[in-house]
C-alpha cells in the first residue's frame, strides 16, 4: 500500500519537475496576485497588516485552484487514468498519492514563499510563523478538496471555471480557520484553536476526499 | 473461463448492439471486429469493468466481475486506444511507472530487454515526445513482452506499426496463448496468429 | 417482500412515475393554494402589529419559509441523488435534478426578503451574519450543482456526478455552517446581531407555520411538473414518450 502511494508521488514529482514551467507559473501568480493589493489598498503599514492573512489566503486558495485542473486530465487524455483505474489497489488509494504530489509541487511551495510576501504586508515574526503554520497544514486540505472537483469536472466542457464555482465555497471552512489563525496571531491572541481545527480539516482532506474522487473518476471514465 | 451473456450497449439514445454471447477458454482468442462505431471499443471497456453494459452480465471464473472487483483486475492486463505512456518521461521509465503502478516486479535489465525486443534499443533514454506515433505504440507494447497476466485486452494493437512489428506483437500473442492465456483484441486487419484457437465476433 | 421490491422498481420507473405524477400535481397545487392564502391572510390581516418592527416585519412570513425550505430542499435533493446512486434508479437523478432550481430560488428568495427586512430593521440591506452567509454559501452550492449538471451531455452521467457533488455539500454543510458561526462571532465588531429574534405570538407562528407549508406544496408541484418534463425529453426516443405525445392526457390523467 505504502508502495503504491510511493510510486505515484515519485512518478507524479518526476512529471512535475520536467515541466517546471507549470508549477513556476503558479507561483508568480500567487506573488502577483498577493503584490497587487498594497497597489490597490494603499501602502499603510496599519491597514496591510489587517488585511494580510486574508489576502495571502485567498491568493493562495486561487493559485491552488489554478493548478488542480491537471490533476487529472493529462492522465486522462494519454490513458493513464484507464490504467489507474484499473490497477489491482483501490483507486481511493492512488487518488491519495496523487493529492500528496500535488500539494507537494504547489501547497508546500507556497507555504515556504508566503512568509516572504508577509514580510511586505508588515507582519510580525510570530504572525509569520503563525502564517507559515497554517498554511503547511491548510494546503493539503485544498488539494483534497480540490481533487474531487477535479475529478468532477474532467472533460466536461468549460471544466475550469466550472471547477472554481464547485470547489470554492468548500473551502470556505478552511479559508475562515487558516485566515482565522494568521488574524488571531496578528492582534495578539492564541492561534491553537484555529490550527487544531484547521488540522482536523487537513485530515478530513486528505484521507476522506480520495474516495468520493475515485468514484467521480469512475463514473468520468465509464 | 470468460464469459459473456446478452450484453447491450447503449450510446447515448443509440442502442449500438445487443444480444452479444460469447464464451473464452484458456489458450483462446477472441478477435473483435467491426466498422468504426460498432461498438468495439465499448464491448472491451465493458469487458475491462471500465463501464457496465445496459444489459447483460460478465463473468471471469463463473463470478460477476464486478463483484471480484480487485481479483479480477489483477488478473487483466489492458491496453487502450491511447498508449498510456508520458511523452515526458523515456521508454525505460514509462514501462518501470507502469509495471509498478501495476503490482508487478520488473527490474531495470527486464525492461531493457523488452525494449530492445520490441526494436526501441538505443532509445531508452530519449523522452518519448521525441519518437515517432509507430515508436510510442511499441513502448506500450513492450508491457506485453513480461506480461504473466491471464486475460490480454486489447484495443487495436497494430494501429501505427509496421508489418515487423505487428508479427512482433502477433507472436507475443501467440506465446501468450500457447501459455494458456487469454486474450480478446479489437481489429481492422486480419493478422495470424500460430497458436491458440481464434473465435471471431462481429459487431453491427 | 419479494413483491414490494417489484413494487418500488414499477414506481421508480419514468413509464409508471409519469402518470401518477401528473395524477398527484393539481392536489400539491390545490394545497398550496389553500395554506398559502391562509397562511398570508393570518400574516397580513389576523397577525397584531410588532411592537418594535412595526409592519416591516411581516415580511418573515415569506422570508422564514423560504430559509427553511432552501436547506430542506438540499437534504432531500442529497437524499434522492444518493439513492440513485446507489440503487441506479433512473428516477432518482431526475427528481434530484428536478429539485435543484426550486432550492436555489428559495435560497435566492430568502437572501432577497432577508435584505429588504434588514433595511427598514437595521438600516442595512446586508450583514455578514452567521445566517446571511451560511444562506449565500447555500446558494453557491445549489449553482455549483446546477451548473455541473448542466455542462455535462450525457445524463447518466450529469446524475452520477450531481449526486456525488451534492453528497459532498451536505457533509460540508455543518461544517461550513460552524465555521461561519465562529467566524461571525470573532468578528462581531460593530455589526447588528440577527440572532435576538423578538418574542413571537402565536398567530404569528402559526401564519408562518402555514406559509411553510404552501411553499412547501408548491415545492412538491414544480418539482413534480419539472420532474415530467426531464422524463419526456431523456425518454424521447422510447415508445411510452412517442405515445403520450401522440394522445397527451390519455395516459397522464388531467393536465
Amino acid at each position: 500500500m505504502l508502495n503504491l502511494i510511493r510510486a505515484i508521488i515519485s512518478r507524479d514529482l518526476r512529471l512535475a519537475l520536467r515541466r517546471r514551467a507549470d508549477l513556476v507559473s503558479a507561483l508568480f501568480f500567487f506573488i502577483i496576485v498577493v503584490s497587487l493589493f498594497p497597489l490597490g489598498v494603499g501602502p499603510e503599514p496599519e491597514l496591510l497588516r489587517k488585511l494580510a492573512p486574508g489576502v495571502l489566503w485567498v491568493a493562495a486558495l486561487l493559485a491552488t485552484l489554478l493548478s488542480l485542473p491537471r490533476l487529472f486530465a493529462d492522465d486522462h487524455r494519454d490513458g493513464t487514468l484507464e490504467q489507474l483505474a484499473l490497477a489491482p489497489q483501490p483507486l481511493g488509494l492512488i487518488v491519495l498519492g496523487k493529492v500528496l504530489a500535488h500539494w507537494l509541487v504547489s501547497g508546500l511551495p507556497l507555504t515556504l514563499l508566503a512568509p516572504v510576501l508577509g514580510i511586505q504586508f508588515d507582519l510580525s515574526g510570530e504572525a509569520l510563523w503563525v502564517l507559515a503554520f497554517s498554511l503547511l497544514i491548510g494546503t493539503p486540505a485544498l488539494s483534497g478538496i480540490g481533487a474531487i472537483g477535479a475529478a468532477l469536472t474532467l472533460g466536461v466542457r468549460g471544466g475550469g471555471v466550472l471547477l472554481s464555482l464547485l470547489v470554492l465555497p468548500l473551502y470556505i471552512p478552511v479559508l475562515i480557520f487558516g485566515a482565522g489563525a494568521v488574524d488571531a496571531a496578528v492582534i495578539g491572541l492564541g492561534a491553537q484553536a484555529h490550527l487544531s481545527l484547521l488540522g482536523a480539516m487537513m485530515l478530513g482532506g486528505v484521507f476522506f476526499a480520495p474516495w468520493p474522487t475515485a468514484a467521480a473518476l469512475r463514473i468520468a471514465l465509464e | 473461463m470468460l464469459e459473456a451473456s446478452n450484453i447491450e450497449c447503449v450510446r447515448g439514445e443509440r442502442t449500438l448492439f445487443s444480444h452479444v454471447d460469447f464464451r473464452l477458454d484458456g489458450g483462446e482468442l477472441l478477435d473483435l471486429q467491426g466498422g468504426n462505431g460498432s461498438g468495439k471499443t465499448s464491448l472491451l471497456r465493458m469487458i475491462c469493468g471500465l463501464s457496465a453494459p445496459a444489459n447483460g452480465e460478465i463473468r471471469w471464473r463463473g463470478e460477476l466481475i464486478g463483484k471480484l472487483g480487485e481479483d479480477y483486475r489483477r488478473e487483466l492486463c489492458f491496453l487502450g486506444h491511447h498508449n498510456a505512456i508520458k511523452e515526458e518521461l523515456t521508454p525505460l521509465e514509462n514501462l518501470l511507472a507502469s509495471a509498478k503502478l501495476a503490482d508487478e516486479i520488473l527490474d531495470a535489465g527486464e525492461a531493457l530487454d523488452a525494449l530492445e525486443i520490441v526494436g526501441l534499443a538505443g532509445r531508452e533514454d530519449l523522452a518519448c515526445r521525441y519518437l515517432s506515433q509507430g515508436q510510442k505504440r511499441r513502448v506500450a507494447l513492450a508491457r506485453l513482452v513480461n506480461e504473466r497476466r491471464a486475460l490480454w485486452l486489447l484495443d487495436e494493437p497494430y494501429v501505427a506499426l509496421d508489418a515487423a512489428a505487428v508479427e512482433l506483437i502477433a507472436g507475443l500473442i501467440g506465446a501468450h496463448l500457447q501459455r494458456g492465456g487469454l486474450a480478446v483484441l479489437t481489429t481492422h486487419q486480419t493478422v495470424n496468429i500460430v497458436a491458440g484457437s481464434v473465435r471471431q465476433l462481429r459487431l453491427n | 417482500m419479494g413483491n414490494k421490491l417489484i413494487n418500488i422498481y414499477r414506481f421508480a420507473s419514468p413509464q409508471a412515475f409519469y402518470p401518477l405524477a401528473g395524477k398527484m400535481i393539481p392536489w400539491f397545487w390545490t394545497l398550496a393554494a389553500i395554506f398559502g392564502i391562509a397562511g398570508l391572510y393570518i400574516g397580513f390581516l389576523v397577525a397584531p402589529t410588532d411592537a418594535q418592527q412595526g409592519e416591516g416585519y411581516r415580511i418573515i412570513f415569506l422570508h422564514v419559509p423560504a430559509s427553511w425550505l432552501s436547506m430542506f430542499i438540499y437534504l432531500v435533493m442529497a437524499f434522492w441523488a444518493g439513492l440513485g446512486l446507489g440503487f441506479n434508479f433512473r428516477l432518482s437523478g431526475m427528481m434530484a435534478s428536478a429539485l435543484a432550481p426550486t432550492g436555489a430560488l428559495f435560497a435566492f428568495l430568502s437572501l432577497w426578503t432577508g435584505a429588504l427586512w434588514g433595511k427598514p430593521m437595521w438600516g442595512t440591506w446586508w450583514v455578514w451574519d452567521a445566517r446571511l452567509t451560511s444562506e449565500l454559501i447555500l446558494l453557491f452550492l445549489y449553482v455549483g450543482f446546477i451548473a455541473l449538471q448542466s455542462s455535462i451531455d450525457d445524463p447518466r452521467r450529469a446524475d452520477k456526478a450531481g449526486a456525488i457533488l451534492a453528497l459532498v455539500g451536505v457533509v460540508n454543510i455543518p461544517i461550513i455552517y460552524f465555521s461561519v458561526k465562529w467566524w461571525n462571532t470573532l468578528h462581531q465588531g460593530s455589526s447588528v446581531s440577527l440572532t435576538k429574534s423578538p418574542s413571537m405570538a402565536v398567530t404569528m407562528l402559526w401564519g408562518m407555520l402555514l406559509c411553510a407549508l404552501g411553499c412547501w406544496m408548491y415545492s412538491i408541484a414544480v418539482a413534480l411538473m419539472r420532474v415530467r418534463s426531464i422524463m419526456l425529453e431523456r425518454e424521447r426516443h422510447t415508445d411510452w414518450v412517442r405515445a403520450e405525445l401522440a394522445e397527451p392526457g390519455e395516459h397522464a390523467g388531467q393536465e
